[in-house]
């Protein structure tokens, strides 16, 4: 097998997506002989616009700067691979984009707020150059870079999973916190990958890896109404770490 | 000395969480400028938490940082308990503090191994310095992974954990696991020692500098609670820490910087180790550990990989006791009731304190937050060792060495300026 050429690039984040690849333990040391690392500044590897087979893009753009330094890595990337919310769909931070006027934001944090220069939107990667897949989780896990890098390195486009974290709960026999408790959970209409992990600690999912296809957010929201929230409490259940997808937005 | 010119600028400097440059103009073999530039676009978490849930927050304030997220989960419920009255009965605490402990462990044993170490031993990466040190650095990762496991025990996952909420934790950890793990990491403390005693014996040195150590003092070791105490004598609740801590903007840094009573100081490993010999408060295990170590109290910056090293050993042997008096609880959390008004929570986050204040109104709603992260609170201090560094070590050195030497102590503050709000560019100009 010949090795793929990677590199790690990190936009505005909390580096977490990148720890999928630090926290591999022992198994990093493996990756990095089945690839070669060209670019991971955080693991000590410099050389941002080297050529590479793949590069993994954690975090969102929020800066001209970073329009442009989007754009020049994807000229230089066969393929392009963002990893987690952020630049999946803006992360968190992306919560700004909706807020009256952001731009007061910074002056109520800095003295001096002309010292801060940022857009005023938080955006996914995918809104300002071609992604050829998307990670999607808050964060993602080891698995999933272990599973793509597998299947690429085998000559094989790694199957996208969309299916809902609903199933994964049911699979796994957790007992459903939206049916017995009564709770706001968004795992019928949230990606799975996680495992289920809010579920099986007796609480209901927040949605970190974002919306599944064909999800029916509205009728979700419905529900939620019939078991007593309120209006703004709804809202703001679906809107958290991927505000930004319209797929999720409900009245 | 030469009066040449030089303009050098490199892109990124490597093995740090986050981004930011450092600008170094040399003029006639002067400092003319020096700053520590932390260029990271604001993420404006303190805005957008107005008019959410406490219960949201833990949630939410995780995503800061994701090389120490239980460190913002704890501070943060540590604010509303102490705003609601809510004392988390000895369980909550025993688990909150082994969750703190993983969290101490993989983040130090990741800095030592594949961002510090590095220096020390003449390497680029981690990764490349494993061909020669496969043992060791097979060893810090082992070590990493294990501090992953405590956090998934209690959190689900290391990285964004969802087991903390206010009161308490949302599932208790069954007794299987709590057994398997304990057998886990007591074959590792062996290891961990050894990890400690090869540290212990690298020709790691440089010159003595004189500052102020900063760190949160209690009984046991502080990790999730305690008094802020400084070298100078400060004895503060968290209430009372902006009386004494003034944050400042600069005009090249995102981050807000920190200076206490007008001065810079230092938070993080070595300061909590300076205090916990100077105050004689700390386990046993972690005394022990310090008594047998002539390098401390110690005012030699590089002595923080060391540092680190103690504060692994410290964590595991913690844990270890933990979860060998570990007790099925009633319930994993207690019930709270919203009070509105002010609430202050602090804790020792890896790289040092982090403080946070809400303001909360009558539904819960937060209506104000404030963060002040550690690596803020370092920066000043980080510019003022860079200064004493540079001189010490020469600035008619090349080009070259200068930019490593200057990295090498910025990577030593484990400086997580994702949190801080993020890597390095060095640009070196010389007149």
């Amino acid at each position: 097998m010949e090795r793929l050429r990677i590199a790690v690039h990190k936009f505005s984040s909390c580096d977490g997506c990148q720890l999928a690849f630090l926290n591999m333990g022992e198994a990093l040391i493996e990756l990095s002989e089945a690839v070669e690392i060209v670019h991971f500044p955080e693991a000590g590897y410099v050389d941002e616009l080297a050529h590479v087979d793949i590069a993994f893009i954690e975090g969102s753009i929020v800066t001209a700067h970073d329009e442009n330094r989007i754009a020049s890595i994807r000229a230089v990337s066969n393929r392009l691979v963002t990893i987690g919310a952020c630049a999946t769909s803006g992360g968190i931070q992306a919560l700004k984009n909706a807020a009256q006027s952001p731009d007061d934001w910074t002056g109520t944090i800095y003295a001096t707020p002309s010292y801060i220069d940022t857009l005023r939107t938080s955006s996914a990667i995918a809104d300002y150059v071609p992604v050829d897949f998307e990670l999607w989780g808050c964060p993602i896990t080891s698995q999933q870079i272990v599973t793509l890098v597998g299947a690429l390195l085998r000559g094989v486009w790694p199957v996208d999973d969309t299916e809902k974290v609903c199933m994964s709960c049911k699979r796994a026999q957790y007992v459903c916190t939206l049916v017995t408790k009564g709770e706001p959970c968004l795992g019928p209409v949230t990606r799975a990958g996680c495992g289920a992990l809010c579920p099986a600690f007796g609480r209901d999912c927040f949605g970190c890896f974002g919306p599944s296809d064909t999800c029916n957010a509205q009728g979700l929201a419905n529900r939620f109404v019939g078991l007593g929230y309120q209006p703004e409490r709804i809202a703001r259940r679906f809107r958290l770490i991927h505000s930004t997808r319209t797929d999720w937005s409900v009245t | 000395m030469s009066k040449r010119r030089v303009d050098l600028s490199v892109p990124i400097l490597a093995r740090v969480e986050g981004e930011g440059a450092l600008d170094l103009i040399i003029q006639d073999g002067n400092i003319e400028t020096l700053r520590l530039r932390i260029y990271e676009p604001p993420r404006f978490f303190e805005k957008f938490l107005e008019g959410r849930h406490v219960s949201e927050v833990p949630d939410m304030v995780a995503r800061i940082c994701g090389i120490c997220p239980v460190a913002y989960q704890v501070s943060a419920v540590n604010a509303f308990e102490s705003l609601f009255s809510v004392e988390p009965d000895p369980w909550v605490q025993q688990m909150r503090r082994l969750l703190y402990c993983g969290e101490w462990i993989e983040s130090h044993a990741l800095h030592v191994h594949m961002l510090a170490l590095p220096d020390f031993l003449g390497y680029a990466s981690g990764i490349a310095m494993a061909k020669d040190y496969p043992d060791q650095v097979r060893r810090g990762l082992k070590l990493q992974s294990l501090g992953n496991e405590i956090m998934r025990l209690l959190g689900g996952r290391s990285v964004h954990p969802i087991g903390v909420k206010i009161g308490g934790f949302h599932r208790a950890p069954d007794r299987l696991s709590i057994s398997k793990l304990l057998a886990k990491l007591e074959a590792a403390l062996p290891e961990a020692e050894a990890m400690l005693a090869w540290l212990n014996q690298l020709p790691v040195t440089g010159p003595a500098q004189t500052f102020t150590s900063v760190a949160l003092v209690y009984p046991e070791g502080a990790i999730e609670q305690g008094v802020l105490h400084s070298t100078q004598g400060h004895r503060l609740l968290a209430e009372q820490f902006t009386e004494h801590v003034e944050e400042f903007q600069s005009p090249y840094s995102t981050a807000l910087w920190s200076h206490l009573d007008q001065q810079p100081y230092l938070v993080g490993p070595l300061a909590r180790l300076n205090l916990i010999k100077q105050h004689g408060e700390g386990s046993d295990y972690l005394l022990d550990m310090l008594s047998r170590n002539p390098r401390f109290p110690s005012q030699t910056l590089f002595d923080s990989m060391l540092a680190r090293g103690i504060e692994i050993c410290f964590a595991l042997h913690e844990s270890i006791q933990i979860l060998k008096r570990y007790c099925q609880p009633c319930s994993p959390s207690v019930a709270w009731k919203v009070v509105p008004g002010t609430g202050y929570g602090w804790s020792e986050a890896p790289r040092g304190l982090l403080w946070h204040q809400y303001e909360v109104d009558e539904q819960g709603h937060i209506t104000f937050a404030r963060i002040v992260p550690p690596t803020s609170q370092n920066q000043a201090r980080i510019e003022q060792d860079l200064h004493e560094s540079l001189l010490a070590f020469g600035l008619d050195q090349t080009d070259e060495a200068l930019q490593k030497h200057c990295e090498q102590v910025i990577r030593n503050y484990d400086p997580c300026i994702s949190c801080a709000t993020h890597f390095l560019t060095l640009n070196i100009k010389r007149r």
